[in-house]
């Protein structure tokens, strides 16, 4: 198989599961005062540090969350409950019209529910969010500010720091989901200016199901689980300790190598490109052709579903996405490619590949060797839909 | 795969039988979460998640096609229009006819497949004649007979030669969920069973007179001719009772006028049954009369005739009068056959 689907979820690091697997023999709930529950405790702090070391922050500003987007929701709703609480008219929360739907639909469900207001800053046809556009949406009434750090569809990387700043400027946290970006882009979150940055463990090698929001010490969240009162209050639940060793190798592993990777996932995914072009001549690149993450390659194919493509790859052994959200499985278009300008149909064109840790050259050859008969039935499927 | 027992079974044996199967889920609701709860039709999230659910214990790719936008202007709206128009259609028969056997079929072959395969209870075999199935409470062969040559020679119909009631063992057998889910009878677009309600949501309430055909006196009124069914009895509402004391029937619906006409029993019986559109598939399209059976609605019972084809009208001359015949419905053709009666032709009650 040829598994170009890695922005999904990747394959775990054999350490990350030899670590998990050596923490999970352990027995210990880390919040108990015994003997075991102190040695689970420093094999979650030590991970803490770790992780806290690796992307810029404090150990005190980890919150393990269980993934990406309870972490998304955590900083999205609880700053926002938080703001608000400190002074009522604060209702207005600024987010890119790209974003992970863990980001968008908790601000859709902030309007529907808690009387918020949203602003959706606009993305240029790259998919890239214009700080102008901030500075002019920012206003004293505004809880928070929300985007990306890069786009999990077409890969494009945000001007994160000149956001940040200007929010900062404007006394407003600011929060990024950078699930796609650790490991693949310098990631420090320190440097970055952010209040509160989001990432998870299956993006980089460790384990589905566990996660952490790094939040500014300075910065409140209202929690959205409450019980035991782990994680400074915010987030409560016993933490998982061997998920949370494992992420900590998997973090520290990732950014330890991510620029000899990145150097060498680029070169494979221009490979994959150049294939792609080569048999699909009419084939969009989309995104930023230079500012992305290097181990994606997004594409419309004029003429093709990609739900026909997809079903195609897929029977010849190539795992890809259409990277939309799914309805009842039937996909929609995708809200990031019609932000950037685009009409239905070339939305609903479209394929992400995505390369990871064990990609290799085999795999870009296999989908270079299954793409034309794909392209050309799913063209012919495509006719009969659109001739109607 | 509808989510159901039968489709699930179907998918199975094609793959068994070592076709290189991909199951396919039809989405057909424009909104599929307002159908979250309660409906019993074929266009849920939870039938969608059972169809996946059997895909994967069978081990087979499984896909979501959104047919949604076709469904509604080749059935729904078609429903609507046809009741509109004073007659009865069958969507299941216009869905086999211009979704699953048309839009979904051509799809298939355009993307590399063979053939569609479904759940119907019918008999396809390598004489490519259209039979009935071994159980013939269940046989589909009816909503079947729409399909012309072409779109039958891409059909697979593997259920046709067991009963239902062996599915559910096969399906528990092979380890498969839904081999208890009930099996599904109403409209699937009409998630609560209420016709009525759905037609006068999208026709509106258009008051009219019900009349007696043998007096021309107005016996009633309706709040919509488009909502009623020759051969229907019940819930006429007639405030005065017939001169002879017995029931009426609606004998017919005319949209032109609003009107419902009504009469007894007698009245109803047809002798000769014209249909449009026919279509051929049990063999040379015939030169001269066919002796044979007619079926005139779904789970009718089958009356002797003769029917014969020319200038694109199918008529049938009944051996024996038949009540109840609806435009709208189709006239199917059969012949007797001791392996399962034959599918001859079809064509819609004009």
């Amino acid at each position: 198989m040829a598994y170009l689907d890695h922005a999904a979820t990747t394959p775990m690091l054999d350490e990350a599961i030899e670590a998990y697997a050596a923490t999970a023999r352990e027995v210990g709930n880390p919040s108990s005062l015994h003997a075991a529950g102190r040695c689970a405790r420093r094999h979650v702090e030590e991970s803490r540090e770790r992780i806290a070391a690796a992307l810029g922050a404090r150990p005190s500003e980890v919150i393990f969350t269980g993934g990406g987007t309870e972490a998304d929701n955590l900083a999205v709703k609880g700053i926002f409950w938080a703001r608000r609480a400190e002074r009522p008219g604060r209702v207005r929360v600024i987010a890119s019209s790209v974003e992970h739907h863990a980001v968008l639909d908790s601000v859709e469900w902030l309007v529907r529910h808690e009387g918020a207001a949203a602003t959706w800053l606009p993305v240029d046809e790259a998919g890239r969010l214009d700080p102008a556009s901030l500075a002019e949406a920012l206003d004293d009434d505004v809880a928070l500010v929300t985007a990306m750090w890069a786009n999990n569809e077409v890969g494009t990387v945000q001007p994160v720091t000149e956001l940040a700043a200007l929010a900062a400027a404007a006394q407003v946290p600011f929060h990024t989901d950078a699930v796609q970006a650790v490991g693949q882009v310098p990631v420090d979150f320190a440097a970055s200016g952010a209040a509160a940055l989001t990432v998870t463990g299956h993006k980089l090698g460790g384990p589905v199901g566990v996660g952490a929001l790094l939040l500014g010490r300075d910065v409140a969240a209202t929690p959205l689980l409450h019980g035991g009162g782990q994680e400074r209050d915010v987030r409560s639940g016993t933490l998982d300790a061997p998920g949370i060793v494992a992420f900590a190798v998997a973090v520290e592993r990732s950014v330890k190598t991510q620029r000899e990777y990145a150097a060498r996932i680029a070169a494979l995914r221009d490979a994959l490109v150049a294939g792609v072009r080569g048999v699909a001549p009419d084939v969009i690149y989309n995104g930023d052709p230079v500012d992305r993450l290097p181990s994606n390659a997004h594409f419309s194919f004029p003429g093709c579903e990609g739900d026909a493509l997809l079903l195609l790859l897929d029977a010849q052994g190539v795992a890809c996405s259409t990277g939309s959200a799914c309805s009842a499985g039937v996909a929609q278009p995708s809200h990031v490619l019609i932000a950037m300008g685009n009409d239905d149909d070339r939305a609903r064109s479209s394929l992400r590949f995505t390369l990871g840790h064990t990609s290799t050259q085999a795999d870009v050859d296999a989908l270079v060797a299954a793409l034309p008969a794909a392209v050309e039935r799913a063209r012919r499927a495509g006719m009969i839909k659109s001739s109607r | 795969m509808s989510g159901g027992v039968d489709s699930a079974v179907a998918a199975a044996r094609a793959a068994a039988a070592g076709h290189d199967v991909t199951g396919v889920h039809l989405a057909l609701s424009r909104n599929p979460q307002t159908y979250r709860s309660g409906a019993r039709g074929c266009c849920t999230l939870e039938d969608s998640r059972d169809a996946r659910r059997a895909a994967d214990v069978i081990g087979i790719p499984f896909y979501v096609w959104d047919m949604a936008d076709r469904f509604h202007e080749d059935v729904v709206d078609d429903f609507v229009a046809e009741y509109a128009a004073g007659r009865t259609p069958n969507p299941c028969l216009r869905c086999n006819e211009k979704i699953k056997f048309a839009a979904v079929l051509d799809r298939a072959i355009a993307l590399g497949f063979d053939a569609v395969v479904t759940g119907h209870h019918a008999r396809l075999g390598a004489d490519g004649l259209l039979r009935r199935s071994v159980d013939l409470p269940k046989d589909q062969s009816y909503v079947l007979a729409v399909l012309n040559r072409e779109q039958l020679d891409r059909s697979m119909f593997p259920l046709g030669d067991t009963t239902k009631a062996q599915v559910r063992a096969e399906a528990a057998a092979r380890g498969l969920s839904v081999a208890d889910k009930p099996d599904s009878h109403d409209i699937c677009f009409i998630a609560d069973g209420d016709t009525r309600g759905f037609l006068a949501e999208r026709l509106g309430e258009e008051p009219g007179d019900i009349v007696d055909a043998l007096t021309g006196a107005v016996v009633g009124s309706h709040a919509g001719a488009y909502a009623y069914t020759v051969g229907q009895r019940r819930g006429l509402n007639i405030g005065v009772p017939a001169p002879d004391g017995k029931p009426r029937y609606v004998l017919s619906i005319t949209p032109v006028t609003n009107t419902v006409t009504v009469g007894p029993a007698e009245s109803l019986e047809v002798g000769t049954v014209a249909g449009d559109r026919p279509v051929w598939t049990g063999g040379a399209l015939p030169d001269g009369p066919v002796e044979c059976e007619v079926q005139l609605r779904a789970h009718g019972t089958p009356v002797p005739a003769v029917v014969t084809l020319a200038d694109g009208v199918l008529t049938a001359e009944l051996r024996s009068p038949a009540r109840g015949v609806a435009p709208g419905q189709a006239v199917v053709a059969y012949r007797p056959d001791p392996a399962g009666d034959i599918v001859l032709g079809s064509a819609t009650i004009s």
